[in-house]
């Protein structure tokens, strides 16, 4: 069975939002409406208008909803599973997909509660990672 | 929008085998579904001048549309491929309907076929864009995402789900044609390995070879060609959430609800008249949220609604009487249109005795896209 690989497209808009995480930090767009957003787009989705920058996010937010992967769909997920993916709402409001570390197999886990962005991991895989906030790092979780 | 209500009709309806069909393209099943629906209509070809045709899922062709017709041996005044997902089917009912009475057609075939069974599954095992490198593949995350959201908002909703799977299963466990008809259990369901917690095995519709097609002409072009059942719609909407999964603000409600108000207003019927329901099942969680977007219950109470055998054959709410996506086949939409119309004749294999009238849904990507259809007698 063919699979598609997990590779990013990196456009010459949303270059600024990889690079960031690549140094741990988290950005979104906000438009001089008011709207603020991800994932990184040329217009603002609320005014159309390109009237926009990046801005750093607090990196707090709440665990919208989340998944656990018990089959792979992809070979380079083999190693991973049992693995989380999870909606998380940053409080400045934009959401994103993103892992909650330390709770692979979804345990501990809850609706609404408050996530950080974990920026040492977020800059060693160069993707957003969150962990509650009332876990510190590398909790020893079983 | 009142004055459409059962001036059209679906004249005739016509599907192939369900399940494996190795060595058979999607051109080949669409033809096949064509054929016996004008033949269930007692049409001739020579009469059909649209064919609206929803776009396989697993391949993308460019002028999909004109492919189908040229095989049909057909040229549409109107037609063309549309991609919307399985919502695409009662959406292209909508179309049809709306040409035929605003005098640009008159006989229409609608039809679908698709082979991932046999041919390529990988739409249903993608890569979520960029996400994907976060592990988020598959068109059942998306939905498991949702059902997760659902239980935070409004409790544990396993034994819910196992309800529908259930009843679809042993509804589809009648139906000679059904691709899975090993009745199902709920210990079996709640046994049931995860595919995507919280998503279980039996919430998750079949991957199917097949095709399926209606035809759809005026009320009055019934009466002319003396088709010999014809069952007129009564209502029809449409509505669609564009926004992906992680970007709704609400995961828990969908614009199914105003999908049904505009269908049960063109109808000027209530949930409560309604008989019998064919629900898209991709998922169990769909079913559930449906039911309560379209006011059968409020938002939170599908658990309670569809417990105590409510909605299996002799139930106060039979869904889905031929087994639906999760048993009768995972082609998408249209076999639902088609138990609508047999349960309208009163030629159902699970007739439910004296249904009059019959709300059927279509939904397609996560929850993007939806349609409603209300057929009568």
């Amino acid at each position: 069975m063919t699979m598609t690989t997990a590779e990013l497209t990196i456009t010459p808009v949303s270059e600024p939002y990889w690079t960031s995480l690549r140094c741990g930090r988290l950005k979104f767009q906000s438009c001089s409406c008011g709207h603020k957003w991800l994932p990184p787009r040329a217009e603002c989705p609320s005014c159309l208008n390109t009237d926009w920058q990046w801005v750093e996010a607090e990196g707090t937010g709440k665990l919208i909803s989340w998944v656990v992967y018990h089959v792979a769909y992809h070979a380079s997920l083999n190693d991973r599973l049992p693995y989380n993916v999870a909606l998380v709402e940053l409080d400045e409001g934009p959401r994103l997909i993103t892992n909650i570390l330390d709770a692979s197999d979804g345990r501990g886990l809850s609706g609404d509660a408050p996530v950080v962005l974990d920026t040492g991991a977020t800059k060693a895989c160069q993707r957003s990672q969150f962990r509650l906030e009332h876990q510190p790092a590398n909790a020893n979780l079983t | 929008m009142n004055q459409m209500s059962g001036k059209t009709v679906i004249a005739g309806v016509g599907a192939t085998a369900f399940g494996k069909l190795p060595g058979r393209d999607i051109v080949s099943l669409n033809v096949e579904a064509c054929r016996k629906a004008l033949k269930d209509a007692g049409v001739p070809k020579d009469a059909v001048d649209a064919v609206f045709v929803k776009v396989p899922t697993s391949s993308r062709e460019f002028m999909f549309g004109q492919t189908v017709c040229e095989a049909l041996g057909v040229q549409p005044k109107i037609g063309g491929a549309w991609d919307q997902g399985g919502a695409a089917n009662i959406s292209l009912i909508s179309f049809a309907a709306a040409s035929i009475l605003a005098g640009q057609c008159s006989v229409a075939l609608i039809c679908y076929a698709d082979n991932p069974r046999t041919g390529n599954k990988q739409t249903y095992q993608r890569p979520r864009g960029d996400d994907a490198i976060y592990g988020w593949f598959s068109t059942a995350a998306g939905y498991a995402m949702i059902q997760r959201r659902h239980m935070i908002e409004y409790g544990a909703n396993a034994a819910a789900l196992g309800e529908i799977a259930v009843a679809a299963r042993r509804h589809g466990a009648a139906n000679p044609y059904a691709q899975l008809r090993k009745p199902l259990t709920m210990d079996d369901y709640m046994a049931g390995p995860w595919v995507v917690d919280p998503l279980r095995r039996d919430d998750c519709c079949l991957v199917s070879d097949g095709g399926a097609a209606i035809l759809v002409m005026s009320a009055e072009a019934a009466r002319t060609f003396k088709v010999p059942a014809p069952v007129p719609i009564l209502g029809l909407g449409q509505c669609q959430t564009s926004w992906d999964v992680q970007l709704r603000p609400n995961l828990t409600s969908t614009v199914a609800d105003v999908s049904a108000r505009m269908a049960f207003e063109m109808a000027r019927l209530r949930p409560q008249d309604m008989d019998v329901a064919q629900i898209y099942d991709c998922f169990t969680i769909t079913v559930l949220m449906t039911l309560e977007d379209y006011r059968f219950c409020r938002k939170g109470e599908g658990g309670r609604f569809v417990a105590d055998g409510r909605i299996q054959i002799g139930g106060e709410l039979p869904l889905n009487t031929s087994g639906g996506l999760l048993s009768e086949t995972g082609t998408p939409g249209l076999p639902l249109v088609i138990e609508g119309v047999r349960q309208m004749r009163g030629s159902a294999k699970l007739q439910v005795s004296g249904a009059k009238k019959c709300i059927i849904s279509n939904q397609g990507g996560t929850m993007h896209t939806h349609s409603t259809l209300i057929l009568g007698q």
